[in-house]
């Protein structure tokens, strides 16, 4: 099958490419239908990964955040039109004690291995999910940003103390209105408190039991374990709040990425006994996981529905284009573009 | 209903001296028939693909639709003479298969056009079901110059020039009553199916095409394809 690749090939810059496909068993060809940029696709799309990366990862097709339509089944599961969200890691091996999403030899979509910008994704049969009935289109296109904040929780749940009185966010952003609104259903029983940097995007957390401008955080407050969602320089910043004000032996789940190296004050890390736990993508465990949840609580969804920001439909390169340039504008939310290309 | 007609009826005169059909030559180790198929089977609307090709070669297009493409809506159909009387052809066999209604559509497309996109066949689909014709086209990027005989008489506004490409989409009625309309001497010279129903004077919606959705024509279009087309590692 001749497939139509859009790649970015330098920053800015797309070019399409005819892919000769091989279409085995075990693979499912699906059309991409709504598609979600994340943070790293800009980072690639501005040009702002050092050229080294750039260099090795580039031409490469963006996006790993999607749900399409399934067009063909070699054996026939699933039929054509089933509507299903894209797993973007894919992994070429197995182990007993590491996760999919931490294996070396696993490919990750829109990282070195072409993301979901194509006429039509050659995906492994293991690698789809069918979406349940009633899902809204645009908030499913980023269930694999849900699954993240999913898989980050897990790992909470897996590492934490007894302690689970108050949960703590850093970060305003995407990431962290997702984490926070999974909070609400990993530990309900929980107080939730937000940190973050800007108050307008702190009022959309109307569902947490309280918000604090992180220069404004009472020294005395104290939280029992801690999510880490900044990434870049607000990292280090927030670690070192985190670090404040965790409880001895409370644990950290670092999600956020930072190009660059952060400090950590492991002095205080040390004597307090806190364990810093670094998250990195998802499985298809952290999916199904995810659909459950969504599928069993109305009330996320429609928190989640409320992130969809920027959309627009895309026909041609320089839709794509302007799509990515008005994201970079875009003050809140998750831009998704419904992919007509 | 909604027809897809794979216009496989060239002999390959421009492709110099090869010995086989152009649209049988092959592209990243397969027919180009085959790719051209192969993009058509994906769309689950069409409820039957119809594959015309020349007589001399209809076992030939029936082994390699066995060896490579598993889906029951496709048929093979013998083509006729010219263009027109191959894409008749297909709309025959389509009448004596599956009944005449009002609201059919046939969306045709030249098989030595592989690089078609999903895209492109949805446009022609939806604007068929609101159109009683559709053609495929991009804009010119050269100058269009018309004349004859080595002299220009016409340099028309590039701004309004198109460069016709497939799919072509008819609403079938619309299709056999304009073609019926014609002339003999006009059926014969007729190069583009489109212009049988603007002949008509019906209204031919466009949609847009790709640069790279191009006719295999000639040994340098075949080179050009072949340079294009990437294998997945």
């Amino acid at each position: 099958m001749l497939n139509q690749v859009y790649r970015l090939v330098a920053a800015r810059q797309f070019e399409v490419q005819t892919v000769a496909e091989t279409v085995t068993d075990n693979d499912i060809v699906v059309r991409p239908r709504f598609l979600s940029v994340c943070h790293a696709d800009q980072r690639y799309f501005t040009g702002s990964r050092p050229q080294s990366v750039l260099r090795k990862k580039l031409p490469m097709a963006l996006i790993h955040e999607g749900v399409g339509e399934v067009v063909n089944d070699p054996k026939g599961e699933f039929k054509p039109g089933t509507l299903v969200t894209l797993i973007p890691n894919t992994p070429f091996g197995t182990d007993p004690i590491i996760k999919e999403n931490y294996l070396p030899t696993s490919k990750f979509r829109s990282s070195g291995y072409d993301g979901f910008m194509q006429e039509y994704v050659v995906m492994h049969r293991d690698r789809v999910i069918a979406l349940p009935d009633g899902f809204d289109m645009q908030m499913a296109a980023f269930i694999e940003m849900i699954s993240v904040g999913v898989h980050g929780l897990t790992q909470l749940e897996a590492a934490m103390d007894a302690d689970s009185n108050t949960i703590g966010i850093w970060g305003d952003g995407n990431l962290g209105y997702i984490t926070a609104t999974l909070v609400k259903q990993f530990f309900p029983d929980s107080k939730l408190i937000v940190f973050g940097r800007h108050q307008s995007k702190l009022d959309y957390f109307s569902f947490a039991d309280k918000t604090y401008l992180v220069d404004d955080i009472p020294a005395d407050l104290q939280i029992s374990q801690a999510v880490e969602c900044t990434g870049g320089r607000g990292s280090e910043m927030a670690i070192a709040q985190i670090v404040e004000h965790i409880r001895p032996m409370g644990t950290a789940i670092l999600m956020g990425v930072s190009e660059d190296p952060v400090g950590i004050d492991t002095r205080n890390v040390l004597a307090k006994g806190i364990t810093l736990r670094g998250t990195s993508r998802s499985g298809r465990a952290d999916f199904e996981r995810a659909l459950k949840i969504l599928s069993a609580s109305p009330v996320t969804r429609e928190r989640l529905q409320n992130l969809v920001g920027l959309t627009r439909k895309v026909s041609t390169i320089q839709d794509i284009i302007d799509f990515f340039e008005g994201d970079l504008t875009n003050y809140w939310g998750k831009a998704v573009m419904e992919w007509d290309v | 209903m909604i027809y897809a007609q794979i216009l496989a009826g060239g002999k390959g005169t421009r492709m110099g001296n090869v010995p086989m059909p152009k649209q049988f030559l092959s592209l990243a180790d397969k027919p180009i028939l085959i790719h051209t198929i192969e993009k058509f089977v994906l769309e689950s609307r069409f409820d039957a693909i119809l594959v015309v090709c020349p007589a001399d070669w209809l076992s030939h297009t029936q082994d390699l639709i066995k060896k490579y493409i598993s889906d029951e809506r496709v048929h093979v159909v013998t083509g006729g003479s010219e263009r027109n009387e191959t894409l008749m052809n297909g709309i025959h066999y389509i009448h004596e298969n599956y009944g005449e209604h009002d609201d059919d559509v046939v969306v045709t497309h030249d098989a030595v056009r592989p690089f078609i996109t999903q895209r492109i066949i949805n446009d022609n689909i939806e604007a068929v079901l609101k159109n009683p014709a559709v053609d495929t086209v991009v804009p010119a990027i050269d100058t269009i110059v018309q004349g004859t005989e080595n002299k220009i008489d016409d340099i028309p506004v590039r701004s309004t020039m198109y460069q016709g490409q497939t799919p072509q989409s008819f609403n079938i009625k619309t299709l056999v009553s304009s073609y019926e309309s014609l002339s003999d001497a006009q059926k014969e010279t007729l190069s583009d199916s489109c212009k049988i129903v603007l002949l008509a004077g019906q209204p031919v919606k466009m949609v847009r095409g790709e640069n790279y959705n191009f006719k295999i024509t000639t040994p340098y279009d075949l080179r050009v394809a072949t340079a294009l087309v990437e294998t997945r590692s």
